[in-house]
């Protein structure tokens, strides 16, 4: 029983370790704080601060400070503040599920490439290819000009471009990890497929691919902060890049209605990149070693 | 010979490509909601007679689909995008009076990025500890975070409304009289905004890829010959050790070919610059569905052609990249 | 006649995450012109080390030389000024590495590699330096250098660009060639025809050869004295023929019996196969006062633990740094 313990605490222990040399790492540790701060606020905000985004509370391009509105009003006089909070909940929604869609799709492509080979790989690495050829950008401006601007219709199409990414890591991890001695051990014992897959080679896999995820998290708010600057997005939907794109004729007048929600994303995607950085290091054994 | 082969090579696979872009293009219009011609004709209002016929008409409704898609793509390699209803032309005239602002745009910013890039990773690889080292790192994480739009906005309100050094938007004045030289240096001042503004991410990538590449090559035993010859820091710097760290640069420029033309989207719009991606906006805007799928479909072509490109100069650049196959 | 090469007193310190440690300690050495003298023993026994700090290659900022003297032509190289440093490499003395694989630069023609050399330190311009590369080229063997001489070098074999390596060391007619473990990552085969080459190069120039290596069979056949290293000191020094007949260091013993033709004929009753046991001691306890092979000796008593051994010298200049060096 003991030696099952031991076993066991074996087992865990790369991830504790992870976990340690990722607590030692202020910058990450920075970063998570932010993030954690803004995932708050945007879901406590609306409790805390009490207000309609859409509702127009003071006249337009009140200064910050001015009137009692911390941030000002915009240019239809609503409150920057209840905007913002409104936004974080909708850069986060977008960046979470749209990063969960391209990691879905990236690890099949990926595994199904990376452990089948052969045909079966030649064909979806080229695939892969294809859709890196289209600019991400264009593309997603194209599906949501044919199929609506739902939020949901937006995040397809951010999770439709950004896949490859993912696909090509995880194929490359497949392909080292399919040759080492524990799989071929387990394929001896008459694994299936699918259970290879999942248990033996995935996990195994995972490092390279969550750091990976953690950053497509940032570059789907970028992404959806774009998309919404174009005014390409839902018109009943307060984002943060809606904000900078609806108030963008107007900086002449009011530049903070520009400069705050680009702080925001700013602050936002930095701190998901640091946090990125810090797994890197954690989960990259080569790096521990130094 | 060998080398014959293998560019007609590339070029059937970037055709085979290119029919994979029409493919998908024909494929989204089919399942857009509604019916083809109403899709299409949408820009027009939808209900004129005469043009949903000659909608029907040129894209063989009545014929089955792969007969549709056939006659599309065979349409589409003859130079022939489909007819923009909204700007009544010839969608490849549109587009083609777009294409060399964008291209402008794009590759000036592209050289940019590389030039500064890889002259930043040098400086901060032979001082690892030092200023500009932790620069480029700041500078890394500021390109990748900043949403583009956003710092061209910022730089638009310093340097144009602010301190007036250069116009707030397009490409150029037609008021500016003078000769060649007067309009180009009009140009010039209308590029240096967005070309900054559009370079700061791919910069931001290439000198910490640099950096990292420059570290590696000055580690390896080539760079140790070359020191036990006796050569000037300068030689073994800029001969032997920058030519081998720029490969994995030019490589990762290849593939940013189709970010920086979606970045240019974002830039053409903060600074109404008369290109493609500011086409592809109008035309979304006004659902002129042709002008976009043919938008989508030459932003790929040109992707391509960039790889292509990217792909011989590393050919020139290192000598194994051709014979490994 | 005095020596070309003139080392005293060599300290070599180098500065690892656990603290400074003395790679090379109280080393001294000669090489007459000419000669070929070489350097024997294990991995990480200073080997290399001693080798850079001749070139003035010591890894930046982590190793330097702490005190002592490199003498090279009434000059003190420790001593030298970067530029200097730089005049003298590859022209008066010049390095082949362990790795003919990676040390040629792979984006370069070997011509241009060779050329390089010479414009940089005989002033030839670039017409005369690619032909005194196609004469080099031919010198070191290469067939059909005409044909060769702008190939890439990922086009070459192992043993072809370890000639290339050779030719760029010699075309500047070097006073001293270092070979640093020259052929461990050749073919067997490849590597008597390297050695063949060094050997005659080295004759017909009158270029002195450092040979660095762990193959005694090497050291018979190529130079004419050696020095064994062990855990950055000398252990043994002398001619070589001499110290292979009887060897006055166990470690020295220990290395020549993992070779078995050296002493014995072949048609002879072969002892079995032995090998020198345990490892080099850790960098860190490479300064103690003791015998750094005690560890590992079976003769080591009391004294051997606690104090360091002096030199002991024997006839023929065979010096040796064990307690117990007469008795061996």
């Amino acid at each position: 029983m003991s030696e099952q313990q031991e076993f066991l605490e074996k087992a865990r222990s790369p991830f504790s370790e992870a976990f340690e040399m990722f607590r030692k790492n202020h910058a990450a540790m920075a970063g998570l704080v932010v993030l954690l701060l803004i995932v708050l606020g945007g879901f406590l905000g609306p409790y805390l601060y009490v207000g309609d985004p859409f509702e127009m509370v003071w006249a337009p391009t009140t200064p910050p400070g001015e009137e009692g509105y911390f941030l000002g009003t915009d240019y239809l006089g609503r409150d920057m503040v209840s905007m913002l909070i409104y936004g974080a909940r909708v850069s986060i929604a977008i960046g979470l599920s749209a990063a969960l869609l391209t990691v879905f799709i990236g690890i099949t492509v990926g595994a199904l490439a990376g452990f089948y080979k052969g045909w079966v790989e030649e064909v979806l690495m080229r695939i892969t290819e294809f859709f890196q050829v289209l600019p991400t950008l264009l593309f997603s401006m194209v599906i949501v000009a044919l199929f609506g601007a739902s939020l949901p219709m937006i995040t397809l199409a951010i999770g439709l471009v950004s896949w490859p990414a993912v696909a090509r890591i995880t194929r490359s991890e497949f392909l080292r990890i399919r040759e080492l001695e524990y799989v071929t051990a387990a394929r001896a014992c008459g694994v299936t497929n699918s259970k290879l897959i999942f248990t033996v080679i995935l996990p195994n896999a995972l490092p390279p691919i969550i750091v990976q995820a953690a950053l497509m998290v940032g570059s789907a708010i970028l992404f959806e902060a774009g998309l919404s600057f174009l005014g390409l997005t839902d018109p009943n939907i307060i984002s943060w890049g809606q904000i900078i794109g609806s108030n963008r004729p107007y900086i002449l007048d009011a530049s903070y209605t520009v400069t705050i929600p680009g702080v925001a994303i700013f602050v936002t995607v930095l701190a998901i990149s640091l946090v990125g950085d810090g797994l890197n290091d954690a989960l990259n054994p080569k790096l521990r070693q130094r | 010979m060998v080398i014959l082969t293998t560019i007609l090579q590339r070029i059937f696979y970037a055709v085979m490509l290119l029919i994979a872009v029409l493919v998908l293009n024909f494929s989204m219009l089919h399942l857009a909601p509604g019916d083809i011609a109403d899709t299409i004709a949408q820009a027009s209002g939808g209900a004129d007679a005469d043009v949903m016929e000659q909608i029907r008409r040129d894209y063989g409704l009545d014929q089955p689909f792969f007969v549709q898609l056939g006659q599309y793509i065979g349409k589409v390699l003859s130079f022939d995008l489909g007819h923009s209803f909204f700007y009544n032309q010839p969608v490849t005239t549109l587009i083609l009076e777009k294409v060399p602002a964008t291209l402008l745009l794009v590759i000036t910013a592209q050289i940019f990025a590389l030039v500064v890039g890889v002259l930043l990773g040098v400086f901060s690889a032979r001082n690892p500890n030092g200023m500009l080292s932790h620069f480029v790192t700041f500078v890394a994480l500021l390109g990748y975070a900043a949403p583009v739009f956003w710092t061209g906005i910022l730089l638009l309100i310093a340097f144009s409304l602010n301190i007036q050094l250069f116009p707030s938007g397009g490409m150029i004045d037609v008021t500016v009289e003078g000769g060649f030289f007067a309009q180009t240096w009009d140009l010039l001042k209308h590029m240096v905004l967005p070309v900054v503004t559009l370079s700061t991410i791919f910069l931001a990538l290439y000198s910490r890829l640099c950096r990292a590449s420059m570290m590696e090559v000055l580690g390896t035993d080539y760079i140790r010959t070359a020191k036990a010859k006796g050569l000037s820091e300068n030689e073994i710097i800029y001969k032997h050790a920058l030519k081998n760290s720029l490969s994995p640069v030019v490589t990762l420029a290849g593939i940013q070919f189709s970010a920086v033309i979606s970045g240019a989207v974002l830039v053409e719009a903060v600074f109404s610059w008369p290109g493609l991606g500011s086409l592809a906006l109008q035309s979304i805007i006004a659902r002129d569905t042709p002008t976009i799928l043919g938008i989508l479909f030459f932003s790929a072509l040109v992707v391509i052609v960039g790889n292509l490109i990217t792909d011989m100069i590393l050919r020139m650049i290192d000598p194994r990249v051709g014979s490994k196959g | 006649m005095a020596a070309l090469l003139k080392v005293e007193n060599l300290r070599i310190e180098l500065t690892t995450r656990d603290g400074i440690a003395p790679v090379i300690d109280d080393l001294s050495l000669e090489l007459n012109a000419g000669e070929t003298l070489s350097f024997v023993g294990e991995s990480g026994c200073g080997k290399s080390m001693t080798a850079l700090a001749i070139m003035g290659l010591l890894p930046d900022k982590v190793g330097r030389v702490a005190s002592g003297t490199i003498m090279f032509d009434g000059e003190d190289l420790a001593k030298a000024s970067d530029a200097r440093l730089r005049e003298i490499r590859g022209n008066d003395i010049s390095m082949i590495f362990q790795e003919p694989m990676t040390s040629l630069n792979p984006v370069y023609t070997i011509g241009e590699q060779i050329a390089e050399v010479l414009r940089r330190h005989q002033n030839m311009d670039q017409a005369a330096a690619r032909s005194r590369a196609l004469e080099l080229l031919d010198a070191v063997r290469i067939p059909n250098p005409k044909s060769r001489v702008d190939d890439y070098p990922h086009q070459m074999s192992g043993g072809q660009r370890q000639r290339v390596m050779i030719a760029i060391a010699l075309a500047c007619e070097p006073k001293i060639l270092i070979a640093d473990e020259p052929t461990t990552a050749l073919d067997v085969t490849v590597q008597a025809q390297i050695f063949d080459l060094l050997r005659d190069l080295g004759k017909e120039t009158g270029t002195a050869i450092i040979l660095i290596t762990h193959d005694m069979g090497a050291v018979a056949e190529m130079a004419e004295r050696m020095i064994v290293m062990y855990a950055g000191r000398k252990a043994e020094e002398g001619p070589v023929d001499q110290i292979i007949e009887h060897p006055r260091h166990p470690y020295t013993k220990g290395l020549i019996s993992c070779v078995p033709h050296l002493v014995a004929q072949l048609s002879d009753d072969r002892p079995e196969l032995t090998e020198v046991r345990g490892i080099v001691p850790s960098l860190m306890d490479f300064g103690r006062d003791e015998c750094l092979f005690s560890s590992r000796c079976e003769r080591a008593d009391d004294k051997c633990r606690s104090s360091r051994p002096t030199e002991m010298k024997f006839k023929n200049d065979q010096h040796s740094a064990c307690w117990q060096a007469k008795e061996l």
